[in-house]
């Protein structure tokens, strides 16, 4: 099939087109009419009190879901492909439950979990813990949405270099931790690599799980995408599309600066 | 440090890999572990360099039973058929692992990694990647980095099964001349029979997870203990009961009371020797090996009629192995004339 250069052709300019019409043009709209009238207003609008706290919000939930779902991603990845055990297909199968239901869905689950009414509510209250409605909340739901994408990028790689190499560090002396850092890691360090990139992505973009939850209310409760929309809403259209750039340029940044390390170390 | 197991077993689901095998390796020996694929030879290498646990059995190094040590603690140096090199590493720090765990000072790391570079060879690639080397470049570093921690047993897993045959037969000569040097007990596994009997000074004859037979390989081969590692360990020719030898395969024109008849079918040269195949009456295809100067004594052709006579054949009926010298005094007479080859 590739030999044919007509064919090959054409499927080169269906695959650009594709992607051009359906991913760069939208995106290439947004930054445009962002900056319609100049980087003024929606820099003011990004850097207004609500603005600048969506921003701190987002980058929060990052920092706290992003490392709790890559250190559970490399155990459940290992445990999955390391030690055979009988329900490890279930353990397997939950793990992609995430990217099979709605966020909203997911979002209603904690909602009523955590709510007046759910089983964790009682003892939360005691303990004067508020999920709903406030950072937990958005936290857990940002972490439950994002949850595959470790996993799913290590476990390939994990099967791919086999038990050798650790076995070899093992008659080397090296103990079970020391074989981890010295020898598996460096090893998946790619595929990790990748999971940490698009779990990042996920969590600064999650709208459906986080507007549930979190009640989305100015200036407390409402991370970038949140804010996006209530800019929206509220005509503010250069507010809207200064912090969709934003969460766009953020997204990209992670892209960027894996293959730019990917990139150094290769070279 | 002398390694011995005592009945070792482990299953496989289904798959029996080790059935009460025993084996004594001597102290400063290089010992072959030989069998097809399957006969539990790489199994039991793993279980005695702790990477396989026994279902049952023992394995003491030394004479310490180490059955509770795991493979880190075991000082075993072991390596693989496909190099496990630590890919991200240098070959220095490759070489330089063990040491590294072990807390060496950095100066007497680089020492020792270079003493080792320069004893398999590779000096001046210190700094090349695994995936910049050769196979055979490969598998010297890896046992360098096994060699390195100074084990108490090296351990080859088909160390050169990955390798192509020129490679394979120089590093094997190198592996004997490293042993006479180094004399740390070595066993290697490996599913070739020359490369076993090249290389090392015992072996150990595996199939389906027992042992067959271990001994020399002048043991194995002039007295094998039954017919798996009488055809394992050489060519053979099945005369009904009997098992020849090709080079014990008398070719003449002539026939006497122990001579058979066979149809001459393909004579290959192959250099110096020469292999004649032949079909006897009853429909078996056997083969002698002649030398060119009897091949043209003879005369034979293709599609002509000649005459076998077995100078030396065994049988395994019955529970010790015989051997029936048929008309040479090299052939030990111990199992009677009872089934001299020509009646069958």
């Amino acid at each position: 099939m590739t030999a044919n250069p007509a064919s090959r052709w054409t499927l080169r300019v269906l695959g650009l087109g594709y992607v051009l019409l359906l991913l760069l043009v939208p995106l290439g709209f947004i930054f445009y009419k962002t900056f319609e009238h100049g980087i003024a207003p929606p820099l003011d609008a990004i850097t207004s009190p609500d603005g600048l706290h969506a921003l701190k919000l987002t980058l929060l939930t990052v920092a706290i879901a992003v490392p709790l779902n890559t250190v559970f991603g490399i155990a459940c990845a290992i445990l999955l492909v390391r030690h055979s055990f009988r329900g490890n297909f279930l353990i397997d199968a939950a793990i992609n439950l995430p990217f099979a239901i709605s966020p909203i869905v997911i979002g209603l689950s904690l909602f009523l979990l955590y709510g007046t009414t759910g089983w964790f509510e009682p003892g939360l209250a005691e303990a004067g813990i508020k999920v709903l409605f406030s950072v937990p909340g958005m936290v857990l739901a940002c972490i439950f949405v994002s949850l595959p994408f470790v996993v799913r990028e290590t476990v390939p790689v994990l099967q791919e270099i086999g038990t050798e190499q650790e076995q070899a560090a093992s008659t080397l002396g090296a103990d079970a931790w020391q074989t981890f850092w010295r020898v598996t890691l460096p090893a998946i360090r790619w595929g990790v690599a990748y999971g940490v990139v698009l779990t990042t992505a996920r969590v600064l973009g999650e709208f459906g799980a986080v507007s549930v939850v979190s009640g989305s209310i100015s200036g407390q409760t409402q991370t970038l995408p949140l804010f996006v929309e209530k800019q929206y809403e509220n005509f503010n259209l250069p507010g809207a599309f200064g912090a969709s750039v934003l969460l766009a340029l953020l997204a990209l940044t992670t892209l960027l600066a894996m293959n730019f390390l990917k990139r150094k170390e290769d070279a | 440090m002398g390694i011995s197991v005592e009945g070792a077993n482990k299953r496989f689901g289904d798959f029996q890999a080790l059935n009460e095998v025993s084996i004594e390796v001597p102290n400063g020996s290089l010992t072959a572990l030989l069998g097809p694929s399957g006969s539990g030879k790489s199994t039991l290498l793993r279980a005695i360099a702790g990477l396989e646990t026994l279902d049952s059995g023992r394995v003491a190094i030394d004479g310490e039973d180490v059955g509770a040590k795991p493979a880190q603690k075991r000082e075993v140096g072991f390596v693989f058929q496909h190099y496990a090199a630590f890919k991200h590493m240098t070959v220095y720090e490759n070489v330089g692992f063990g040491l590294k765990i072990r807390k060496w000072n950095k100066r007497r790391i680089s020492q020792r990694v270079h003493e080792l570079l320069d004893l398999v060879q590779l000096p001046g690639l210190a700094d090349r990647y695994p995936s910049q080397l050769s196979g055979g470049q490969r598998q010297r570093m890896a046992l360098a980095r096994a060699l390195a921690v100074e084990p108490q047993v090296l351990l080859l897993d088909e160390p050169f099964g990955a390798l192509d045959a020129k490679v394979r037969k120089d590093l094997r000569t190198w592996l004997r001349n490293l042993h006479d040097e180094m004399h740390v007990t070595t066993i290697f596994v490996t599913h070739d029979q020359e490369e076993a009997m090249d290389v090392a000074g015992q072996l150990v004859v595996m199939n389906e997870g027992r042992v067959e037979q271990s001994g020399s390989a002048e043991q194995l081969y002039e007295h094998p203990a039954n017919e798996f590692v009488m055809s394992f360990v050489g060519e053979v020719n099945r005369l009904g009961d009997h098992f020849v030898r090709p080079h014990d395969m008398e070719v003449v024109l002539d026939p006497d009371e122990r001579t058979q008849e066979g149809l001459v079918q393909r004579i290959v040269t192959l250099g110096f020797e020469v292999r004649v195949e032949l079909v006897l009456s009853d429909g078996t295809e056997v083969w002698a090996q002649l030398t060119r100067a009897e091949l043209q004594r003879l005369e034979l052709r293709e599609g002509q009629i000649a005459y076998l006579r077995p100078v030396q054949a065994k049988s395994f009926n019955g529970s010790s192995p015989s051997t029936h010298g048929a008309s040479t005094p090299r052939g030990t007479n111990d199992g009677g004339d009872a089934g001299v080859p020509a009646a069958v």
